[in-house]
């Protein structure tokens, strides 16, 4: 039983007009129950666009995506997903406990029972004292963590993650990186992580699905064997750099083919 | 208890102080500088009156600038309540029908940036001279279209990330507009509300320079100039100033409660 299974899926925009772009062709992924992926890639090869067919924000032109054994539509209006993104998106109006409820408050939970969770998820992410607080009272590293801890709040057994630590700063994204581990082991979460950084895919995964772009593709999936107990002594470890080389090798080999076939068409990479 | 909490008390007292003293001792200093030159100069009564003067006809008129007040400031209350109304009403339509915002969005900004309140002339024409509906669909008018644009700007200048966070829970279309639309328009509205409270009552009283009943504060500046009533003349343009002031001051208290504990 897989979690999340992407089979042949294709996004074109525009397609049949000048404008036309090939943001994926023929992908396909399976990620297992309480597995950690990550997408990484250059600009421009469509890892956001990858997550936001599985989140069903967007509709594959070919292909098909199915969360949970359900299609992506059911698995959404379902809730079956977390999101976050690289903003942290919380509301400026609500208090940091009324920023949580908001995704029960949509699956029409009673006010005691969704307080009750907020609490439950604020001491998950360690920031139980802040629940009366409005979110610009509180830090970036804050923020994104009651973003997720939003995201987790309806405890779905999939989160999606779009660069979530992309704003933060080296310091507090290491801090995160061991928080969102520990958080998603408690939890026996899935996640799917779009990340720019090597180290940051490589100490989080299990798997490093390598993209590249014109025409978005994966090209390759890098195992990461660091075993489920990871701390700081991990990003010291041998097989950590040998995962981090492992998966530059792989981004290189997609940008010299990349910057092969524009000198072919004459093409300028910018 | 009393103890405890007298001493920050009092030091927010001092903080109040130092933050409005020096306002105080400018205008004071204005005015002195301005008496004093009115009596040092001999400047006629015709010219510039005094300070003390316009202060002994200000409490000597009291009763009848409070009246004409009433009037300026009844018809300017009118106009802001049924303008906003309006405004937030029409600005709901453009925000869900988007070609319709298209269409009347330009217009609304073009007919913002002229008087328009020498309409006013017209309106006189199409009512009783005896009315005050002239000088309400005026005020209206200016408040409306002030608090459209803004409301409707507040509505659909929504972040993405909200939208697509809203999209990821499967929220309907009117989950968005209450949980997410609404809430990012009310600030909008209220900035709209501090530029309109203000023009309310400066329309109020323009609107009487073009005719019909004279019971107001700008007809009642017009015939005290036109009878050499200087003095009293700038008594009702203090009182004229209260009421914008009022009105601009109720909008700020207003802000205050809608968005207590936020931000800025």
């Amino acid at each position: 039983m897989s979690a999340l299974e992407v089979v042949g899926t294709s996004k074109i925009f525009n397609q049949g007009t000048a404008k036309q772009v090939d943001a994926l062709v023929d992908v396909n992924l399976t990620v297992n129950p309480g597995e950690f992926v990550s997408l990484i890639g250059p600009s421009g090869c469509g890892k956001s666009t990858l997550l936001r067919l599985i989140a069903n924000l967007l509709e594959p032109t070919s292909g098909s995506v199915s969360v949970n054994k359900k299609t992506a539509a059911q698995a959404r209006l379902d809730q079956d997903y977390g999101m976050a993104f690289q903003q942290a998106g919380l509301f400026d109006w609500r208090t940091v406990s009324k920023n949580i409820e908001l995704p029960l408050e949509l699956k029409g939970w009673d006010k005691a029972k969704r307080e009750a969770r907020a609490k439950e998820m604020l001491e998950l992410v360690k920031l139980p004292e802040f629940a009366d607080l409005y979110p610009w009272q509180l830090s970036g590293g804050m923020q994104q963590r009651i973003a997720i801890a939003r995201a987790l709040a309806a405890h779905p057994p999939l989160l999606l993650m779009d660069e979530p630590f992309g704003a933060l700063d080296e310091m507090t994204r290491e801090y995160m990186q061991g928080e969102l581990l520990r958080i998603c082991g408690e939890t026996s979460t899935t996640v799917v992580f779009v990340t720019h950084s090597i180290p940051e895919a490589v100490y989080l995964s299990n798997r490093v699905v390598v993209m590249s772009p014109r025409p978005g593709r994966i090209t390759s999936v890098i195992d990461v064997d660091l075993g489920s107990k990871r701390n700081e002594d991990t990003r010291a470890a041998d097989g950590f750099f040998r995962s981090i080389t492992a998966v530059r090798e792989a981004l290189r080999g997609t940008h010299a083919e990349h910057a092969a076939a524009n000198a072919i068409r004459g093409v300028e990479d910018r | 208890m009393s103890g405890v909490n007298s001493a920050p008390n009092s030091a927010r007292k001092v903080g109040r102080v130092r933050q409005i003293g020096p306002a105080i001792v400018f205008g004071v200093a204005f005015l002195a500088l301005w008496e004093s030159a009115v009596r040092g100069f001999d400047l006629k009564p015709y010219f510039l009156a005094a300070p003390s003067k316009i202060g002994e006809q200000f409490f000597k008129n009291y009763s009848r600038i409070w009246e004409a007040s009433a009037v300026s400031g009844g018809n300017a209350l009118v106009g802001l309540v049924v303008g906003t109304v309006l405004g937030v009403a029409m600005s709901f339509i453009l925000s869900r029908y988007r070609f319709l915002g298209e269409l009347v969005t330009p217009l609304a900004i073009a007919l913002n940036a002229i008087p328009i309140f020498v309409l006013v002339a017209i309106l006189n024409n199409m009512y009783s001279i005896t009315s005050e509906i002239p000088r309400r669909v005026m005020v209206t008018l200016v408040v409306y279209f002030i608090v459209l644009v803004n409301v409707a700007k507040g509505l659909t200048q929504v972040r993405s990330t909200h939208v697509e966070l809203m999209r990821s829970y499967a929220a309907s279309e009117f989950a968005i507009l209450r949980k997410v639309r609404v809430p990012n328009a009310v600030p909008y509205l209220f900035t709209a509300l501090k530029v309109a409270a203000p023009a309310s009552v400066i329309t109020a009283f323009v609107s009487e320079y073009f005719g019909g009943l004279q019971n107001g504060l700008g007809s009642r500046i017009t015939s005290n100039i036109a009878n050499s009533k200087n003095a009293a003349a700038w008594a009702y343009v203090l009182g004229a100033c209260l009421l914008g002031l009022a009105f601009y001051t109720v909008s700020i208290i207003l802000e205050g409660i809608a968005r207590k504990g936020e931000a800025k």
